[in-house]
């Protein structure tokens, strides 16, 4: 890219859901690192992770499937970036247990060279949202911000899995990163109290009426603190909150329609990015009405 | 949740893992770790869930009537044969395994996303498919006893 950068080149990591169901995600994260000027090449012939079903049945196996991801990269001397929070989970564990495990470690080793492959363990899994905040910061983005999204209220809505366990990015429970990125793009974060709160992840499909409820519950918050919409950071998260938003206001009793974006949407408007550009056609909820009031407000 | 976890281990230590296994407690556990980040002893509880989901299905002690171990397989299904994960072909192979009358549930939101260009019609293996099998195999599970 531009030859005056000091960012390193990532191995960017979609994960499979943004692969189809939510390629918004992907479409959008690629634009706003493309503006923002973070390099990210998407890691050769990547892998699924294993996310969380794979580990229930062969965590083994499944420290294997993330291994090979990562032995790719270490290939290309790069540190991976994803955007799934489970992906960087599962990633970021792998790297932990074949630190802590020798003999785990020997054997995925073993296997991975049987494959003509091999992980020494050198890589660092980062997620975009956190290079963005703790890496560019408040004055690199504030510089590529066109159309501030003033007045625009946002549950930031973090999920899980990017602080917990780990707590290496933010605090476990009540972390930062997205209401300040939010702030610095002229909107205002609600504080709707729920923001690290599971959305019920796969009880959405395995056990619908508990994954109704936890996820029902967020929305009802978010639109009792005057939330114009809710900003995920996890693929899952905004498929559960946005794609099963009618069967949930249905369940409840009430109706509601509130946008769920992925932060890249978000930030991506701000940055002067076209609705194409943030993919906002995917959307089941439309995002014209509140990605307009930025300039309503100005 | 029948068993919190201080009841899962109350059980475990009394020798009475059965009543959780066959409750739907493990199923009900969805990574979000908050129990491991509040948990003042420091266990890490959500490894516990996950090794209860190994040793409940390696030795068939869990109860098939919870959908989530469907969901597992169906996973690992998909994965072992395209190397990634296909979201609608997961939703199919698991309504297969559980209720295929709840085809009919799935519908409106399948074409939904249908209409959206949100489902993959025709996935793609990845490049690295039989190389990655190979490690697989090589991969031996280990038993783990409790």
């Amino acid at each position: 890219m531009n030859a005056t950068t000091t960012q390193p080149v990532y191995s960017y990591f979609p994960g499979c859901s943004l692969e189809s169901s939510n390629r918004a995600y992907d479409i959008s994260a690629r634009n706003v690192a493309r503006v923002l000027g973070l390099e990210m090449v998407e890691l050769e012939d990547w892998n699924c992770c294993g996310a969380t079903p794979y580990m229930a049945i062969d965590s083994r196996r499944s420290a294997l499937l993330s291994a090979r991801n990562l032995a790719i990269a270490e290939k290309q001397g790069r540190d991976i970036v994803t955007v799934c929070s489970s992906c960087y989970l599962v990633l970021q564990k792998t790297n932990h247990q074949l630190d802590e495990n020798p003999s785990l470690r020997a054997d995925v080793r073993d296997a991975l060279q049987a494959g003509g492959m091999d992980y020494r363990g050198s890589v660092r899994i980062r997620h975009l949202l956190e290079i963005i905040v703790n890496g560019l910061g408040e004055e690199s983005i504030g510089r590529h911000v066109v159309h501030p999204l003033n007045g625009l209220r946002v549950a930031c809505y973090y999920g899980c899995q990017l602080t917990r366990p780990l707590g290496e990015v933010d605090d476990p429970e009540f972390p930062r990163l997205l209401d300040r990125l939010m702030q610095w793009i002229g909107a205002t974060p609600v504080d709707f109290g729920m923001g690290t709160k599971c959305c019920g992840g796969i009880l959405m499909t395995t056990q619908p009426e508990i994954g109704r409820e936890l996820s029902g519950k967020l929305l009802k918050q978010a639109r009792k603190a005057g939330a114009d919409c809710i900003c995920t950071i996890c693929p899952l998260c905004q498929m559960n909150l946005e794609a099963y938003q009618g069967k949930i206001s249905a369940w409840m009793g009430e109706t509601c329609r509130l946008p769920v974006l992925y932060f890249t949407q978000i930030l991506g408007a701000a940055l002067g990015l076209n609705p194409a550009e943030i993919a906002s056609k995917d959307s089941f909820i439309p995002l014209e009405p509140i990605l307009a009031c930025g300039g309503k407000h100005e | 949740m029948q068993y919190p976890p201080r009841a899962v281990l109350a059980a475990l230590r009394a020798g009475m893992l059965d009543r959780v296994f066959e409750s739907n407690t493990v199923w009900l556990c969805a990574s979000c770790y908050s129990c491991t980040v509040r948990c003042p002893a420091g266990i890490p509880f959500t490894e516990v869930m996950y090794e209860l989901k190994r040793l409940g299905i390696r030795k068939g002690l869990l109860n098939k009537r919870y959908s989530g171990i469907a969901l597992a397989e169906s996973f690992v299904d998909v994965v072992e044969k395209h190397g990634r994960s296909v979201d609608a072909e997961l939703i199919r192979r698991f309504i297969l395994r559980t209720h295929p009358f709840k085809i009919f549930s799935f519908m409106p939101l399948g074409w939904k996303m249908f209409r959206k260009g949100r489902v993959a019609l025709r996935p793609r293996k990845i490049a690295g498919i039989a190389n990655l099998r190979k490690m697989m195999a090589k991969m031996q599970k280990k038993e783990v006893t409790l």
